[in-house]
């Protein structure tokens, strides 16, 4: 059943495996294994993001297209989500249908980009992301009497998810069954599911396609496959499925805001979780944003010591300040892509290999 | 015999290079288009000049990066942290140098930016031939990485700016005589931005001059259109490539400078914001030319600075929709490079 759960494409490696199970089961039982809400949060982020990096993974790891505007669709499934709700109040309608809006709206922008530059070159597209994600952000910022302009609005979620609604009066496992573990566990489940949808279209023979265009666009065509189209669609599936990380991330937050959403610095991130991860693996993405995450809510205190502890030399001192450990990702960022470009799930997986057992 | 004689003859002489006027037709009729809807003529004068200061800056640091790609088909995602560096690196002489800068002569003014102009494109030339080196020459013809990688080192290089100028934004005084405008009848035009045009224009036509001129120029044409023939032919191929690199990066410096000063504060995401417009205008002016990268500069600026006069909500997305109208009448940019 496993097997037919992970569309046969298994982790390939002991250590992965134990990693994976423990990341499962950690966000499984995270609300009552921590307490307070910063741990739960860091939670629900983690499964947020290993939807919205697999998704983005589609596109760059597994067909070859660099997009940079992947924060724009989960910017349009959060702002669709938050400002149904904030304009039609709190119930399951207006989260259908501001779903529904920011799915097909996500769907004819990834069509019409696609079907615009992607005939051309990978870089082209690139660029072409980049300046419209652009423009979307400013736009979104702009239209302050809509979106709320830069402080976003915040909303409220159908009675049952908010956080004073009690399911039973009782505890279970010393844990009040509140509205926000009630999210929670609709987040987990929802990103489950998606993942699990992800592993599967991967290892469809669609999935071989893309790979195949990867591998070799020229070929690809040649064997009879319209690239143009397999691209598009890739393209789509993956907007489709960040467009639902937003709204998952949207209904967690109880907020909506052009920082948290569509910032370029989201982008960074995804890139860094796919590159570090393991592009081309769909279990890349897991291990990516958990370590990823773990290491933005956590490393930062670590390195305030270490800068505290260097404080009287001066270059030091900035070099370890909390803030800049983007600059030691960004450094693992670029050796990962040289020295390891298949991430630390790749790493893993040829390990196993050449060990000569799975 | 008579045929083949005649063919012989034409053949000797070189068939006479075709100029495709139609884009450069394109400013001015735009401008020209602008001026009855923008009403009266002064604000027409200064809205242009602002769009043509704004375009020469956009120009000065994209010209780098379009080269870069026509000649090695390397896409410098991280382009923009040279505009950052620069910038940063002019502060390291603006401010030290307060009462340079202050002085009410031009002179003084003019030896301070001059300096620190230097210093900037030192830098950010050296840093150029060492981002080829590091963090390129290992990736050629492999677009994926490159990509990847120039966005990772325009995030290193981001951060490294926070970690030795500090995270605050520094704010960048104009020297004294460059402030103010000068009054023609009822239109202003502010003395920086004559300024710099009157650069972009240095710049612009000494690259011109450069690239038509001489011999390095030819090979650089040259190894555009055709890079393996250019070695065939004996040439260095590589030394061009590090060359044109380093020349990009310095101009990109140059830029930053300049664009630095016009913004008069400093943040280390100044390079990342421009970054998006410098894409915007090479793909408008067609990746590899540097004609169609100036073209592409002026015409998304001044259409920038007319709509944000005539309809602000439109000059958001102005510059997307230039990209679109362009692309869709000439889908490989105004000027395409034969080879792409």
């Amino acid at each position: 059943m496993i097997r037919t759960l992970l569309s046969r494409d298994l982790p390939r490696s002991r250590p992965l495996s134990a990693m994976l199970l423990v990341v499962l089961l950690g966000l499984m039982l995270a609300p009552f294994l921590v307490s307070g809400a910063r741990s739960l949060n860091v939670a629900a982020t983690i499964c947020v993001f290993v939807v919205l990096v697999a998704s983005y993974d589609l596109l760059l790891g597994y067909t070859g297209i660099v997009s940079f505007a992947h924060t724009m669709f989960y910017g349009i499934g959060a702002y669709g989500v938050g400002l149904a709700l904030h304009g039609m109040g709190p119930s399951w309608w207006a989260v259908f249908v501001g779903t529904a809006g920011a799915l097909s709206l996500s769907l004819v922008l990834a069509l019409v980009i696609g079907l615009f530059s992607l005939r051309v070159r990978a870089i082209f597209y690139a660029m072409i992301t980049l300046a419209v994600a652009s423009a979307f952000s400013v736009v979104a910022s702009q239209m302050s009497d809509f979106t709320g302009g830069e402080d976003g609005r915040t909303f409220k979620v159908p009675e049952i998810l908010q956080p004073s609604f009690r399911l039973f009066d009782a505890e279970i496992l010393g844990r009040v069954v509140d509205g926000k573990l009630i999210t929670y566990y609709l987040v987990f489940f929802s990103a489950l599911a998606l993942f699990l949808f992800m592993l599967r279209i991967v290892n469809s023979p669609f999935g071989r396609v893309l790979q195949a265009i990867r591998e070799n666009d020229f070929r690809a065509e040649a064997l009879g496959y319209r690239t143009v189209i397999y691209r598009t669609l890739a393209n789509c599936l993956g907007a489709l499925i960040a467009t639902l990380a937003g709204v998952l991330m949207a209904l967690w937050l109880r907020y909506v805001g052009p920082k948290t959403m569509l910032s370029f610095e989201v982008m960074t991130d995804i890139l860094l979780i796919v590159v570090i991860g393991g592009m081309g693996t769909i279990y890349g993405a897991v291990i990516g944003s958990a370590l990823f995450i773990l290491a933005q809510n956590y490393l930062q205190v670590l390195m305030a010591q270490a800068s505290a502890a260097m404080s009287g030399i001066p270059f030091l001192a900035n070099l370890f300040h909390p803030d800049r450990w983007l600059l030691w990702l960004g450094v693992l960022f670029v050796l990962s892509v040289y020295f390891f470009p298949t991430g630390i799930v790749g790493r893993l997986r040829i390990k196993a290999l050449l060990r000569g057992r799975p | 015999m008579t045929s083949i004689s005649q063919v012989a003859s034409q053949d000797s002489a070189l068939p006479k290079v075709r100029v495709d006027m139609l884009p450069l037709l394109l400013v001015p009729v735009l401008a020209l288009l602008m001026l009855p809807l923008v009403g009266s003529f002064p604000t027409w004068v200064t809205l242009t000049v602002a769009g043509l200061a704004m375009g020469m800056m956009v120009f000065m640091m994209a010209s780098g990066l379009t080269l870069i790609f026509g000649l090695m088909d390397v896409l410098n995602f991280g382009h923009g942290a040279f505009v950052s560096v620069g910038a940063f690196t002019a502060t390291l002489v603006l401010l030290p140098m307060k009462s340079w800068v202050e002085a009410e002569s031009v002179w003084m003014n003019l030896s301070v930016v001059g300096l620190a102009i230097l210093l900037a494109m030192l830098v950010t030339g050296l840093l150029g031939w060492a981002f080829e080196r590091i963090i390129i020459r290992p990736v050629y013809g492999l677009h994926l990485k490159q990509i990847l990688i120039t966005m990772g080192g325009m995030i290193v290089a981001e951060q490294l700016i926070h970690v030795i100028w500090g995270a605050e934004q520094i704010p960048l005084q104009l020297p004294a005589t460059f402030r103010g405008a000068f009054i023609f009848g009822d239109a202003a035009l502010e003395k920086y931005r004559l300024i710099a045009v009157g650069v972009g224009l240095t710049v612009f036509i000494s690259m011109f001059l450069v690239l038509n001129r001489t011999k390095v120029g030819l090979l650089i044409r040259a190894g555009v259109e055709n890079g393996e023939m250019v070695e065939a032919l004996g040439y260095r191929i590589r030394r061009l490539f590090v060359g044109v690199f380093v020349a990009g990066s310095a101009l990109a410096g140059l830029g930053g400078v300049m664009w630095g000063l016009y913004k008069e504060t400093l943040t280390a995401a100044i390079g990342g914001e421009i970054t998006v417009l410098v894409f915007i205008v090479i793909i408008v002016g067609g990746l590899g030319s540097v004609g169609g990268c100036f073209i592409g500069a002026m015409l998304v600026a001044l259409v920038a600075n007319y709509a944000g006069f005539l309809a602000p909500k439109v000059a958001l997305v102005s510059d997307i929709l230039v990209m679109v109208t362009v692309l869709l009448w000439r889908p490989q940019g105004l000027y395409p490079v034969a080879k792409r």
